[in-house]
């Protein structure tokens, strides 16, 4: 556990370094947040009052929480262990007296920690001065929101682990990574929310892990999930989390042993 | 050595450059299913980027003022331009990896003027998924909507589709660079490239004034689509965007690329090399 903790800090630290790409991150996060909050507002007005459940507020803190938890979440992934298993180097990573997965977790976690604080906080303060933004509704939305974050952090990470090790056996796997990508920005409730979707498409997200990763936490911190709602939304994220994770230790496990590095 | 200079042709000045792009493109062709799984990711991000306005349209009948087709025609046009930019100097993104590895001087060496250099020095083939889900949207949008074709009409298709693809190319120039500044926020010029190719791809009416000001004199996206479909639909228009000037395209293309070149030349002197 003291291990894990460390890796955690090492991740912080690591990706900390680069004050200037935070700030432009968080820039770029910050123009998007405006133009997207700006199309959904008039689609609203468009409609009348409400779409699937949003109002103005929760739909400018839509947007807003997404674009501050786009750093934050790694919805694009990372292509360091697919690299580690092409070259061979995920071996090294095999001898070490904690298990991959773990270690990648915690360094994925410092990240996230480092984006939150860094990219995420500054742009929803902006989002908030900028529109009328629907704070979380009470104590719990907030708490409960933090750990939704924590969880969305876990499944979007183990997802993309399992991805990654696809390389085992694969060699080149940009295009399911891309694949991945597309499906999941589209499903995780970045771009619109799930519940403006036509009802095929809603179900078809719902059986993914991707509202896990992105749609369930905004959904808790703008307030249109509450009471008891919040509880099963926090479920279904534990349980990709878990399932995501038991995953990926499998195939890391088949992995291992069809592994063959050459050289001494 | 003067004469030969005098006495070249543009076809003999020019064949350097065929023959790097021609290289460029067998060289995509080599890895056969890698090319296909790129292109079909391509196809992907444009279906994804048209899901978008669909999932939208199947909530509201209008989005600022554009009915359905109308919005369609919008997308098709800021994808087209944006695609065809994105293929012919897309890469210009990849800047910020040469001055950091200290690559960019080997450009610097050669006999070739730095900009087109690395404009030649990629063809991405891989953009062509995008260019078609674009060019069918584009299809579309010009059957089903109703439109008063006149010899004038195909004039400014054919007008915003150049001048609209001069423009991104110009976003993606000035980024480049203000890159040689950033280096390590190179993610900032995203706002303006990126950003603004999503700006572009909207109805106008949807952003506040100050916004669509912004958009129209400052980077000016909006005359990629949403300004030349007004004029090309006959819709009444408004006051940042009358019919009329959907025929200003050319003049936005030529500001965007005196700031681009303004913004390039800036960067290229600015730079002291790698020290090597």
């Amino acid at each position: 556990m003291k291990t894990f903790w460390l890796l955690v800090r090492a991740g912080f630290r690591r990706h900390s370094a680069y004050r200037l790409a935070l700030l432009a991150g968080m820039t770029t996060n910050s123009v998007f947040g405006v133009i997207r909050a700006s199309i959904l507002l008039a689609a609203l007005a468009s409609a009348g009052t409400s779409i699937g459940g949003y109002d103005a507020p929760t739909t400018v803190a839509f947007v807003w929480w997404g674009q501050a938890l786009l750093g934050t979440v790694n919805l694009w992934g990372f292509a360091e262990v697919k690299d580690r298993v092409r070259t061979g180097d995920i071996a090294i990573d095999f001898l070490r007296p904690i298990n991959p997965q773990f270690a990648y977790l915690a360094g994925d976690l410092g990240r996230a920690g480092i984006n939150l604080i860094g990219r995420g906080a500054p742009a929803i303060l902006l989002g908030t001065l900028l529109f009328d933004l629907a704070w979380p509704p009470s104590t719990t939305s907030w708490v409960v929101g933090a750990a939704s974050v924590l969880l969305a952090v876990v499944v979007a990470f183990a997802g993309n682990f399992v991805i990654n090790l696809l390389a085992f056996w694969l060699v080149e796997i940009r295009g399911i990574q891309l694949l991945w990508m597309i499906t999941g920005g589209l499903l995780c409730g970045l771009y619109l929310p799930v519940p403006w979707f036509p009802d095929w498409l809603r179900t078809i997200a719902q059986w993914s892990p991707f509202p896990s990763m992105l749609q369930n936490p905004i959904d808790i911190l703008a307030g249109r999930v509450v009471g008891t709602d919040i509880a099963s939304a926090v479920a279904v994220q534990l349980f990709w989390a878990v399932a995501l994770l038991v995953l990926g230790q499998l195939v890391l496990r088949a992995g291992r042993r069809h592994l063959e590095v050459q050289g001494g | 050595m003067a004469d030969r200079m005098a006495g070249s042709t543009l076809e003999q000045r020019l064949r350097p450059y065929r023959v790097l792009l021609a290289s460029r493109a067998r060289a995509q062709m080599q890895y056969k299913t890698s090319f296909v799984t790129d292109v079909l990711g391509t196809i992907g991000v444009g279906l994804a980027e048209f899901a978008e306005v669909w999932v939208i349209f199947h909530n509201v009948d209008v989005l600022g003022g554009l009915d359905f087709t109308a919005a369609l025609l919008v997308f098709a046009l800021s994808n087209l331009a944006f695609s065809l930019a994105d293929m012919f100097v897309g890469h210009l993104d990849q800047l910020p990896r040469f001055i950091r590895a200290g690559q960019i001087d080997a450009f610097y060496v050669r006999p070739l003027p730095l900009l087109t250099q690395l404009m030649t020095s990629d063809l991405s083939l891989r953009r062509i998924g995008r260019l078609s889900v674009a060019v069918v949207a584009l299809v579309v949008a010009l059957t089903t909507a109703d439109i008063a074709w006149s010899p004038a009409t195909v004039a400014l298709i054919v007008l915003t589709v150049v001048s609209g693809t001069a423009i991104f190319s110009a976003l993606f120039t000035a980024a480049g660079g203000v890159q040689f500044f950033l280096v390590d926020g190179a993610e900032f010029t995203n706002t303006f490239t990126y950003g603004g190719s999503y700006a572009a791809q909207q109805s106008q009416q949807v952003f506040p004034d100050p916004l669509r000001i912004f958009w129209t004199f400052v980077v000016p996206t909006a005359f990629v689509a949403y300004v030349p479909a007004v004029a090309i639909l006959d819709l009444p228009g408004d006051h940042l965007a009358p019919t009329w000037l959907g025929w200003c395209t050319p003049l936005a293309a030529l500001l965007a690329w005196s700031i681009a070149a303004l913004c390039w030349r800036a960067g290229t002197r600015h730079y002291q090399g790698a020290g090597g």
